[in-house]
């Protein structure tokens, strides 16, 4: 139990150290694949201590809900981070939450962050928000979807029992999976704000979908919504890992084997930045009406994955 | 709470007390029916009826854990006493009935203390016979008294429809609302006398007694999902609910969606799984389709309104498919011997009934607050409200979270029991389900992440933004009776989201009154964790989960602001650096559904009027019309007007002509009894 706090302990502290790094060198592959000059890795660490050294402005006519959205939804993304199993399964807080309230924070957080985008009043907020929640109500049951393909498997909706079931199983190619993750993958985009659905570098507003929401938002609540944006950035890719590739992961509880997860999970999230970096190089953003295809084709592959997990069971 | 069971408890006559509130009730009508100035009376009579309803409230919980209580009435008439009982099931009704309808009528207590006298004397009688006859409806025990209460109650709520009767709308909302309710009421009655085995007795007791001697349990079932579905809304039933429910004055409105929505699911569940005890599978399957058709279509038309009591009214739709669906889930489960299974989902369904009771009264209270604020219904011309109202505001916030479904409010652990059912779908024995169920948890997901979007469209086109008319630029927070009403019930939806082992507690006799099996010891046993079978495979915690995201986000605001002591000014909007901007550059309610109604355009009827660029007076209109309404109602409406110009044909003929065929129909009656 007290090893499990301690691991716990561990992986919240590496999810809020790593996130941003990870959002880094995202962005460093990135430069690197389009010949230009990349930015350092602690690049986004450099961005968030300014924007928190810098003053903060709110419009006049901001209410309260507009002040406390950043640090819930950094909140949220934060507990999302800490009951995913990503150095070992032995979590004692898992039983707080499992994958469906997972799917909820997830949620919680988009809700709250349109809500605010929306309490300005301006015609950008409002747009985003829309737009944001649009994304997201088609991507929230693909996601379930790909969750409960895995949960049935084990029989359980809680992510550490999940994943260790899916750890100790015979390596083989499991076809609910495979279509599993192709949803997975992309959903994980549009839910990030990535090409093809989104730029998060475009300087465009009418096409924003993300950029959109946090207009308004400066200073210290800018470098929070940024925080928990890589944050969400790295629940994702912790997913994907926890799911499609769970070795590594500490067999015990020993700190020894918690210290030896962490080069693993460093290195997996490396592999799977680059490989973000070269999906978002090779295609293009579409536009925005063509989103609902997407996202439907993906609900689809996430639906036909789990037929096919009972009809096959595997 | 449910475990506090005093040893003479037994012997207190509390079906009795619940009787003798009915009838305060109904004498608190009849005082204020003959009020000379009933709007000073208001505060005085609907604040007893609030007493009166907590006191219900209280009396229902006590008599939950225990045995049913059983009374008889007999005025005189031989074989018609009046019977009635109160077992788990009705006082679980009877208890949300109290707790909704006392913070109903504290905000009723302010609100209707304005307005004129004639109809404000109207509607204190009706409102409190309204009440009344609920609650009777769940104590009754035999067809009589059911049918005598379901009636008052409809005939009531018909009358508070039709408050503003001299709108023509509202007359045309009323009277669809009767015709749909007398021809449910048709159909749960003819469910019922097939119910009935002993000629002579009328009781549900004897239709109990007698179960294995009956045959025709499907068409039982299906009058009665007729019934019960036109009460309920359920979706080829739907069509009057979207216009009766905006038409009535918000608190009504509230008591509606709340309550009188789950006596059908009462009724339905009585019939269902008490009166009828043996089910077939098809039956879960039937409504689980009818209730999931119910929560996508639902959600889709409540997505792309623009009158948010319609809105609102719409989202009943959508919650009474989900409350169906876990219904559905159970009799598929009880039907095929999976007691535990069935336990589960009925659980889910009965927590999605308080939860919803719950969260859409207050929504609704809070409509009614707007309304008389801003007398504005139409989203697109309010906005702003949290900072003029904000004890409204606020209290709304709690409830549209509830109704988004989101953790940790109460709406979403319904639904995470909901999901949690579809897990051990895959142990049914029926193939040809087991490949069903995932498709129907996709659709269930989708209509749940559908209401989150619908529920930011609403509080955030209300309450957020820049105000976008002059009637609620200069409007007042609600009163002091109905920030009571609103406070309480949204007191008592928080606490449904956050310690949901005290509701499941609740809810677990009538739970087991129904399938036998009530939940799980572990369930019972962790109090700040929901377990529904086993920790390894499921928990939820959601008392933990709050405290977690507001340490998280306090204690990160207390370092921020040690290490980081930044100020904070106030500005105009930055607005990307545009210099005009006007509240009409926001999203409208149309726009809001706009993505809605491109993706799911098939499903929609929609006729749209775009300008030309060479429109002098540009003019753009869009309408969406219910396909059902089109191709199933007005078909029958038109086939009925022509039986009847045949009729009137037939008339003039002679006396002879027209007695006919009253006299083939008797002699082909005869001739059926014969053979």
């Amino acid at each position: 139990m007290l090893h499990g706090l301690a691991g716990q302990a561990l992986a919240f502290v590496a999810a809020l150290a790593l996130a941003p790094l990870l959002s880094g060198w995202v962005a460093q592959c990135r430069a690197w694949l389009q010949n230009r000059t990349a930015p350092p890795l602690w690049q986004p660490w450099l961005v968030l201590h300014k924007r928190l050294l810098r003053e903060t402005v709110v419009a006049e006519n901001a209410s309260p809900l507009f002040r406390s959205v950043p640090a819930l939804v950094f909140a949220c993304m934060a507990i999302v981070c800490t009951i995913i199993p990503t150095l070992s399964t032995d979590l004692p807080l898992a039983v707080v939450a499992d994958a469906v309230v997972l799917v909820g924070l997830l949620a919680l957080a988009r809700v709250l962050l349109s809500l605010a985008a929306m309490d300005v009043g301006t015609a950008f907020g409002t747009l985003g928000a829309r737009r944001d929640m649009m994304v997201g109500f088609l991507a929230e049951p693909v996601l379930l979807m790909v969750l409960f393909t895995a949960a049935l498997g084990a029989r359980s909706t809680s992510l550490a029992s999940i994943v260790d079931v899916l750890a100790h199983r015979e390596l083989a190619i499991m076809p609910s999976l495979a279509f599993a993750g192709v949803a997975f993958t992309m959903v994980s985009l549009a839910e990030n704000g990535r090409i093809p659905v989104d730029n998060p570098t475009t300087h465009l507003e009418l096409t924003m979908i993300h950029e959109a929401l946090t207009l308004e938002y400066s200073g210290q609540h800018l470098a929070l919504i940024e925080w928990a944006a890589t944050l969400k950035l790295f629940a994702y890719s912790c997913i994907g890992i926890a799911l499609f590739c769970p070795w590594g992961l500490a067999a015990d509880d020993t700190p020894l084997a918690l210290l030896l997860a962490v080069p693993a999970l460093v290195a997996k999230l490396a592999i799977g930045g680059m490989l973000l970096a070269i999906a978002e190089t090779v295609s293009a953003k579409m536009r925005i009406f063509r989103v609902p295809e997407y996202l439907g084709i993906a609900f689809v592959l996430a639906v036909i994955g789990m037929l096919i997990h009972i009809l096959l069971g595997a | 709470m449910g475990a506090i069971l005093l040893p003479e408890m037994a012997n207190w006559p509390l079906l009795q007390g619940l009787l003798v509130s009915a009838s305060v009730w109904c004498c608190l009508g009849l005082i204020g029916g003959i009020q000379r100035r009933p709007g000073h009376a208001a505060h005085l009579l609907h604040a007893s009826g609030a007493v009166t309803a907590a006191a219900v409230a209280l009396l229902a919980l006590l008599a939950l854990p225990g045995e049913p209580r059983t009374l008889t009435i007999d005025h005189g008439m031989a074989g018609f006493a009046l019977h009635f009982r109160l077992d788990a099931l009705s006082a679980l009704f009877a208890a949300l009935l109290g707790l909704v309808s006392a913070g109903v009528s504290l905000f009723s207590a302010g609100y209707f203390s304005t307005g004129d006298d004639a109809s404000g004397r109207r509607i204190c009688v009706q409102y409190h016979l309204f009440i009344a006859s609920m609650l009777i409806v769940l104590l009754a025990d035999d067809t009589a008294t059911f049918m005598l209460a379901w009636e008052l109650m409809s005939i009531a709520s018909f009358l508070l429809v039709v408050t503003d009767h001299r709108d023509p709308a509202t007359r045309r909302a009323g009277y669809l609302y009767l015709l749909i309710a007398h021809a449910g009421a048709l159909a749960i009655l003819a469910a019922l006398l097939l119910l009935q085995v002993d000629p002579m007795n009328t009781s549900f007791e004897a239709m109990r007694e007698n179960a294995d001697l009956r045959s025709g349990s499907s068409v039982v079932f299906l009058l009665a999902l007729a019934g019960f579905g036109a009460k309920a809304g359920l979706l080829p039933l739907h069509a009057w609910l979207p216009e009766a429910h905006p038409a009535a004055p918000s608190p009504v409105s509230a008591l509606m969606s709340a309550v009188m929505l789950k006596t059908a699911v009462y009724g339905l569940l009585r019939v269902t799984l008490d009166l009828l005890q043996v089910q077939s599978w098809w039956w879960g399957a039937l409504l689980l389709g009818l209730g999931l058709a119910s929560a996508l279509g639902g959600v889709l038309f409540a997505a792309i309104q623009t009158d948010m009591k319609r809105l609102l009214a719409w989202s009943s739709i959508e919650n009474m498919g989900l409350i169906f669906c876990g219904m559905g889930l159970a009799v598929l489960f009880s039907s095929h011997g999976m007691q535990p299974m069935a336990a589960l989902a009925l659980t889910a369904a009965l927590c999605h009934v308080v939860a919803h009771a719950l969260f859409k009264s207050l929504l609704f209270l809070g409509t009614g607050a707007v309304l008389h604020a801003t007398g504005e219904r139409n989203l697109g011309r309010l906005g702003g409200l949290i900072c003029t109202m904000p004890w409204v505001g606020w209290l709304m916030l709690i409830a549209t979270l509830a109704s988004a479904a989101l953790p940790p409010s109460a709406g979403f652990v319904a639904e995470w029991l909901l999901l949690q059912c579809f897990l051990f779908t895959p142990l049914l024995p029926d193939p040809f389900l087991n490949l069903l169920i995932p498709v129907v948890a996709a659709v269930i997901i989708l209509a749940s992440a559908l209401a989150g979007y619908t529920m930011v469209k609403f509080f955030g086109i209300i309450f957020l933004g820049q105000v976008r008319g002059d009637a609620a630029r200069a409007c007042q927070d609600a009163g002091r009776w109905e920030r009571a009403g609103l406070v309480w019930l949204a007191i008592a939806c928080a606490l449904a989201g956050l310690v949901p082992t005290v509701l499941i507690r609740l809810i677990d006799p009538a739970v087991r009154q129904l399938t036998g099996r009530g939940a799980s010891e572990e369930l019972l046993a962790t109090p700040w964790i929901l377990v529904p079978v086993d920790i390894d495979q499921a928990s939820y915690a959601p008392l933990v989960l709050l405290l977690g995201i507001v340490g998280t986000a306090g204690g990160l605001v207390i370092v921020l602001r040690r290490l980081y002591p930044g100020r904070i000014r106030r500005s105009p909007p930055w607005n990307c650096g545009y210099e005009f901007s006007s509240s009409r550059m926001q999203d409208s309610a149309e726009g809001f559904g706009q993505p809605i109604r491109h993706i799911f355009g098939q499903i929609f009827g929609i006729r749209r009027e775009l300008p030309s660029p060479f429109d002098h007076a540009p003019h753009y209109e869009v309408s969406v019309r219910d396909r059902i309404w089109e191709h199933a109602y007005l078909p029958i409406a038109r086939a009925i007007r022509s039986i009847s110009a045949f009729a009137e044909r037939l008339h003039p003929v002679s006396i002879t002509a027209c007695l006919m065929p009253v006299f083939v129909a008797m002699l082909a009656i005869i001739a059926w009894a014969v053979l």
